[in-house]
């Protein structure tokens, strides 16, 4: 499904993007894209950062400090998110070193998940997730894949509701359990909902991310590089000319804008293990945003490649 | 639903290729110059098995216990734990693996090391591998020198120069002994294919090496003695 002049501007108001016309449009060219969490209209910078497998690099003090040059990288450029899960290895305490190097950035939005089977020890496993950040509370947890999620979104809302964690919400990633993920969107008090979506991944474009606008739902999206596949199979060709219109200069960015530019998407959250990558992804949420002509022409660029 | 089998083993992977290697190189300069005595105990080992002297089937159980203690405790349980949480549930098999080893070669009828033929040339080529391959396949993989796995202190030569030294022996409960090992390169094999690497290979085809070597020696004791 295309996206619609009327729900892109539509969406853009839900989403508190604001700033997006139905023509191509400029952000203020110093601050990335913000686009605002539906549920507080609390404005977030529209490229976060991941760290599965990228951040997990054990007790390599070496390469954790090169995961907190990444991350003072990503906050110098203005991003906030950085999205995380106990299923990630080494990935919490890594951040938790980066951020206590940092001084611990007051701009961090925590992500964090509970991924555990026994919704007893939700709790338990939520607070040690949270230690290893060193921060006073999480900004999100997230049921990490759906995984026992009946128990553990009743922990979630008890915390919410107590002020120990200001949003909650659930992930999936690849396009699995769509039908139970939009089943639990319909029902649930989310304040966020994590999934992937790219250029080639479009389906959630179909009910998932209308559906998230509709009840007012945060998207996170995640592996928007398909784990940087993608990217190595574009990069067989040139990024087009004509993506210079929106500020495109990579294929990263090319990516990134087809995602942050759909009006029901919140935050884009690729990983990365290099400085330079971080610039680029958080660049791509500033300047001009394809609109929905524009939205159209990169996809069907992408299939002809 | 949950579409397990949409999953490939790359999706599983929780680390990257660089972030593996480099915990040889950390291991290496951490144990340094323990790795030359570990290394050395193998080659020790190897003297044992040509020379038979009195107890050496005592002295090569004592000898690869204490390795898979170390192995297990400073990489599995320290090291590879804090990059893949499954190994926390694999650690605790290397320390059962050189309880094992401590039991079955030091009970009276233990170990002893005397197979020649098929499982002697099986047994000697494992443990060349283990001993003399492993430590220079940065050679073959452009990876670092300071990268190399050596016997005793990396898993997969340890596994493999401990079962190229079980297909050597005869005892009562070897059997014991081969689970942990076979199942440890199974699961290296399958992390190395995962990661791309053509190392995995070698940790599979001790396996093949192994399984041929058992099947062999069975047919051979079901055969009829040859009287001529
Ligand atoms: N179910 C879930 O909850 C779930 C599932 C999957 C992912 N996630 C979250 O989503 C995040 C992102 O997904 P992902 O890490 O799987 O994959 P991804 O972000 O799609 O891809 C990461 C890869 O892209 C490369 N990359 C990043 N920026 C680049 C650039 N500008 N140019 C070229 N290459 C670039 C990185 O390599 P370099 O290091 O070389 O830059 C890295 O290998 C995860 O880290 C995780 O936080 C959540």
């Amino acid at each position: 499904m295309r996206i619609g002049r009327r729900m892109f501007l539509e969406g853009a108001l839900i989403a508190g993007a604001g700033v997006i016309s139905p023509s191509l449009t400029t952000a203020q060219p110093s601050k990335p894209l913000a686009r605002q969490i539906p549920s507080s209209r609390e404005a977030i910078a529209a490229v976060g950062l991941g760290s599965w497998i990228t951040f997990n690099v054990g007790d390599d003090t070496a390469l954790m400090d090169e995961c907190a040059q990444v991350m003072a990288a990503f906050f110098a450029a203005g991003g906030h998110m950085i999205d995380c899960s106990p299923m990630y290895g080494s990935s919490q305490p890594v951040i938790g070193y980066g951020l206590e190097k940092l001084g611990h950035p007051k701009s961090l939005f925590s992500a964090d998940k509970v991924w555990t089977s026994s919704g007893a020890s939700g709790p338990e496993q939520i607070e040690r997730s949270r230690r290893y950040w060193g921060v006073p509370r999480f900004d999100l947890v997230q049921v990490h894949n759906l995984l026992s999620w009946e128990a553990h979104l009743k922990t979630l809302i008890d915390m919410r509701t107590a002020g120990q964690v200001r949003y909650i919400g659930v992930t999936t990633s690849d396009g699995r359990r769509h039908d139970l993920l939009e089943q639990i969107m319909r029902t649930q008090p989310l304040d966020f909902v994590q999934l992937s979506y790219n250029v080639v991944d479009r389906e959630p474009e179909q009910r998932l991310l209308p559906l998230a606008a509709e009840r007012g739902i945060a998207v996170i999206v995640n592996r928007p590089f398909q784990q940087g596949r993608l990217i190595r199979r574009l990069a067989r060709d040139d990024v087009p000319e004509w993506a210079a219109e929106i500020g495109a200069s990579t294929w990263a960015q090319f990516i990134l804008k087809y995602i942050v530019s759909h009006p029901a998407v919140t935050v884009a959250i690729p990983a990365t293990t290099s400085v330079d990558h971080v610039r680029e992804n958080v660049d791509a949420a500033r300047g001009v945003m394809p609109d929905p002509a524009m939205r159209t022409r990169m996809v069907s660029y992408v299939q002809d490649l | 639903m949950a579409q397990w089998w949409s999953y490939r083993p790359a999706d599983l992977l929780l680390f990257s290729p660089r972030v593996y290697w480099r915990m040889f190189e950390l291991q290496n300069a951490q144990m340094w110059p323990l790795a030359l005595l570990t290394l050395s105990a193998g080659f020790a080992m190897v003297f044992l098995v040509i020379w038979r002297p009195k107890d050496h089937g005592r002295w090569i159980a004592i000898i690869l216990a204490l390795l898979w203690a170390i192995v297990g405790y400073s990489f599995v349980w320290n090291r590879y734990a804090t990059i893949n949480w499954a190994m926390a549930y694999v650690a605790p098999m290397f320390a059962l693996q050189s309880i094992l080893l401590l039991i079955v070669g030091i009970a009276s009828d233990g170990l002893v090391f005397t197979q020649r033929g098929f499982a002697g040339w099986s047994g000697l080529v494992l443990i060349a591998s283990a001993l003399l391959l492993y430590p220079v396949l940065p050679v073959f993989s452009g990876t670092p020198w300071r990268q190399m796995q050596l016997f005793g202190m990396a898993p997969d030569p340890t596994a493999i120069g401990t079962l190229g030294l079980l297909v050597l022996a005869r005892g009562r409960y070897l059997a014991l002994l081969f689970p942990i090992p076979v199942l440890w390169c199974f699961i290296t094999g399958l992390t190395l294919s995962a990661m791309g690497s053509g190392q995995a290979w070698l940790a599979l085809a001790a396996v093949a090496v192994v399984l041929t070597t058992g099947v062999r020696l069975a047919l051979l004791r079901r055969s009829p003695p040859n009287t001529g």
